[in-house]
């Protein structure tokens, strides 16, 4: 017993020995700067700034290099409090966002097959480029939802992939995600958009989506300067922004949304409709 | 017919094969339609590049589009006729590609001097140049092009060439009516093969299912060193690699082709069209397509112009029977589902199948229940339900560890899986993956 005893005591108490000598022995010196931006980080690893997650990112912006990328997740809060650590001067951060440019779900986009292999974009979209009679809009097989470190994504009942603006961080992984480039970045401020993809000439898009942009240049001239129609689609030109939702109610085709009063049909983030703007934190 | 143990290879399934239905129609001569749509790119390769437009005459035979690169190879006109139309017309793969459409003249007369010569006057590089400028492709469906296949590098000496007349997928009986009808035409293919490639062994495979066929090809290779080989009725019995395994029990080496061990494979299709292309000087305008499914009113083998509509095939053979309900190009286990009737036979068209709306399966996927049969099917040896599980998690690193990219893509597993996973394209998309992977590296 007394055997075991001091035995299992010797052990224990040179293995602790052991322990405490290599901790100083082979300790690794870590910047306390970088630590402190590490804790203040989303924490997601997207990968957005371009470095390999939020650590990468950390140790990139302690070791002083010239900051080549912020941190979108972050927003401008955190870019401050990372400026205030490392001494720089206050960096301004656009927010952006992240909007699906389609309405056209099941039940108002027909289709040219019916597809039921393997439940992803990348993969329907190899086979006679995809279900969709549209060779732009929204498959709806969920990559995107799948990809989205922030949960903001969500698909409808009809197989339509909506983001929601309050989640969206503007991480941008969504739009790798899509091999459709349904997926455009946005600022923030912007919340009237075309939502659609087609390139097609407006007699075709009628045939196949009910909620398609068919390029009637009725939004061109109620506000001149926020559209732009290039290739059969409209675009709202974001610079000018403010002027864009005078047209959303005279859209033919009702393919032009403002997020400030709805999202698209069968979205469950429609109750959220006041506080869009981050302005606050912008600030 | 004396027969011990039949070769095959370890794997496989049993389909119904259904070729009651055609197997005993001799080939009826399709006639040509209003308009023939004949794509720039049928074969494996670079499409060919475009030397026509729209206004000229040409005649059966005339090029309408250069062969651009080694592995390419020229398309030519089917018939004589006016060039109406140069534009995108939906394509077998689903999209709208680069077609040239003739308006027949009727008089279907032949470009003059043909290139026609005596095989054992030519080098083998005379043949192989002008069998690609005949556009001769492989025409088991894959359209590799057939002179790329005759060119291995020295490195890699070639003892065996296998004549491939399994035509494993079920359905098809458009080979099996080849060797039957045209046997000489064959076997004189098979002897400009060897002459071109030096071989010593030369076997032509035919699953046992076509007793006729094996029996007819035995009499006819009576007296010379080829030999034809009965094999086992299992699906893909005709696959390359498979196929060799049977018939020399050498085994394809992982990520290699079948040059590696000393063999080269053509279909009994493709051999007929290299003594055309090479006796006659006949380029490839026409080959021998099975159309047949329950939503055809009058199954039949066709000898077909490339370019031929769907529409004016399925009309010749006594039209629809019933609503169509799923259209596909080649067989059903490895061919095409079309979109529509207005896309256009190719060279790699083996077969059109038509089904009704009862005849066809569309369930939802299940679960995995891990019962394996996948694994007991895939003649490649692979896991497909594990590899699924990786590309399905986008772990493409992994799928290549558990060697996705020596799938040969027969569809055995999602053919044998009861929870009806699309397996095979999922692999397919690890592949896919996995090729786009390496390019950017």
């Amino acid at each position: 017993m007394l055997a075991a005893i001091l035995s299992l005591g010797a052990i224990g108490l040179l293995a602790a020995l052991a322990l405490g000598v290599a901790a100083k022995k082979f300790a690794v010196e870590v910047d306390p700067r970088e630590l402190a931006i590490l804790e203040l980080l989303p924490g997601a690893n997207c990968g957005a700034c371009g470095y390999p997650g939020c650590a990468g990112y950390a140790k990139m912006v302690a070791n002083g290099d010239k900051i080549a990328a912020t941190c979108r997740p972050g927003g401008a809060a955190v870019m401050t409090k990372i400026a205030n650590i490392m001494g720089f001067a206050p960096i301004s951060v656009d927010p952006k966002v992240a909007v699906v440019m389609c309405q056209g779900d099941n039940s108002k986009a027909s289709d040219k097959y019916k597809y039921l292999g393997l439940a992803d974009c990348q993969a329907a979209q190899k086979i006679a480029d995809g279900p969709k009679q549209c060779p732009g809009g929204c498959m709806g097989l969920g990559p995107c939802e799948r990809t989205c470190p922030f949960g903001a994504i969500e698909m409808t009942a009809d197989n339509l992939a909506v983001i929601s603006r309050k989640k969206c961080t503007g991480c941008g992984k969504c739009v790798a995600a899509c091999p459709r480039d349904v997926i455009k970045m946005t600022p923030l401020d912007a919340t009237v958009h075309v939502l659609c993809n087609s390139h097609d000439k407006g007699a075709l898009v009628r045939k196949y989506c009910e909620i398609g942009c068919i390029a009637c240049q009725i939004c061109k001239k109620q506000a001149p300067d926020a559209y732009e129609i290039e290739n059969f689609l409209a675009t709202v030109v974001y610079e000018h922004y403010d002027q864009a939702a005078a047209a959303v109610e005279k859209c033919p085709t009702k393919c032009i949304r403002d997020f400030m009063i709805s999202y698209p049909e069968g979205s469950s983030f429609a109750e959220v409709t006041v506080p869009l703007r981050r302005k606050d934190e912008a600030a | 017919m004396a027969m011990g143990r039949l070769k095959t290879f370890p794997g496989g399934l049993h389909p119904a094969d259904n070729k009651q239905w055609t197997a005993a129609k001799p080939i009826e001569d399709c006639p040509l339609p209003e308009a023939l749509v004949i794509p720039l790119s049928q074969h494996i390769g670079a499409p060919a590049e475009l030397c026509v437009a729209v206004g000229d005459l040409v005649k059966k035979g005339q090029m309408l589009g250069q062969a651009k690169g080694f592995v390419s190879v020229p398309v030519h006109a089917s018939t004589s006729g006016e060039i109406v139309a140069i534009e995108p017309r939906l394509h077998p793969s689903g999209r709208l590609l680069p077609s040239v459409v003739i308006k027949p003249d009727g008089d279907d007369v032949w470009l003059e001097n043909l290139p026609a010569a005596d095989p054992h006057a030519l080098s083998a590089e005379q043949i192989k140049d002008r069998l690609r400028d005949a556009g001769i492709v492989g025409l088991g469906g894959a359209t590799f092009p057939a002179h790329v296949k005759l060119s291995p590098p020295e490195e890699k000496p070639i003892d065996c060439l296998i004549i491939n007349g399994v035509e494993c997928e079920p359905y098809l009986t458009a080979d099996h009516r080849l060797m039957l009808e045209d046997p000489e035409k064959v076997l004189q293919g098979v002897d400009i093969l060897r002459q071109v490639l030096h071989v010593n062994h030369v076997y032509i495979g035919i699953e046992a299912n076509k007793p006729d066929a094996i029996q007819l090809m035995t009499e006819k290779c009576a007296g010379t060193d080829v030999q034809v080989v009965p094999l086992e009725v299992k699906y893909p019995q005709g696959a390359e690699k498979q196929l060799i395994l049977a018939i020399t029990g050498r085994e394809v080496p992982s990520g290699c082709l079948p040059m590696e061990v000393g063999v080269v494979v053509q279909n009994v299709g493709t051999a007929a069209a290299v003594a055309d292309a090479i006796v006659n000087g006949y380029p490839l305008i026409e080959r021998i397509c099975t159309v047949t499914g329950s939503g055809v009113s009058e199954p039949k083998n066709l000898r077909i112009r490339i370019g031929t509509p769907l529409q004016h095939l399925v009309d010749y053979c006594g039209g629809l029977s019933g609503d169509p309900a799923k259209l596909i190009m080649g067989g059903p286990m490895m061919g095409m589902t079309q979109l529509s009737l207005e896309v256009p036979a190719t060279r790699g068209t083996s077969g059109l199948l038509i089904f009704r709306d009862g005849d066809i399966d569309l369930h939802e996927e299940g679960p995995c229940i891990r019962c394996a049969r996948c694994v007991r099917a895939c003649p490649a040896n692979l896991l497909p339900t594990t590899i699924a599980a990786y590309s399905r998690l986008d772990m493409f690193e992994e799928a290549e560890q558990h060697h996705a990219m020596d799938c040969i893509e027969c569809g055995c597993c999602s053919y044998s899986c009861p929870s009806l996973i699309p397996l095979v394209q999922t692999l397919r998309h690890a592949k896919g993956a996995i090729l786009e992977k390496r390019r950017k590296m």
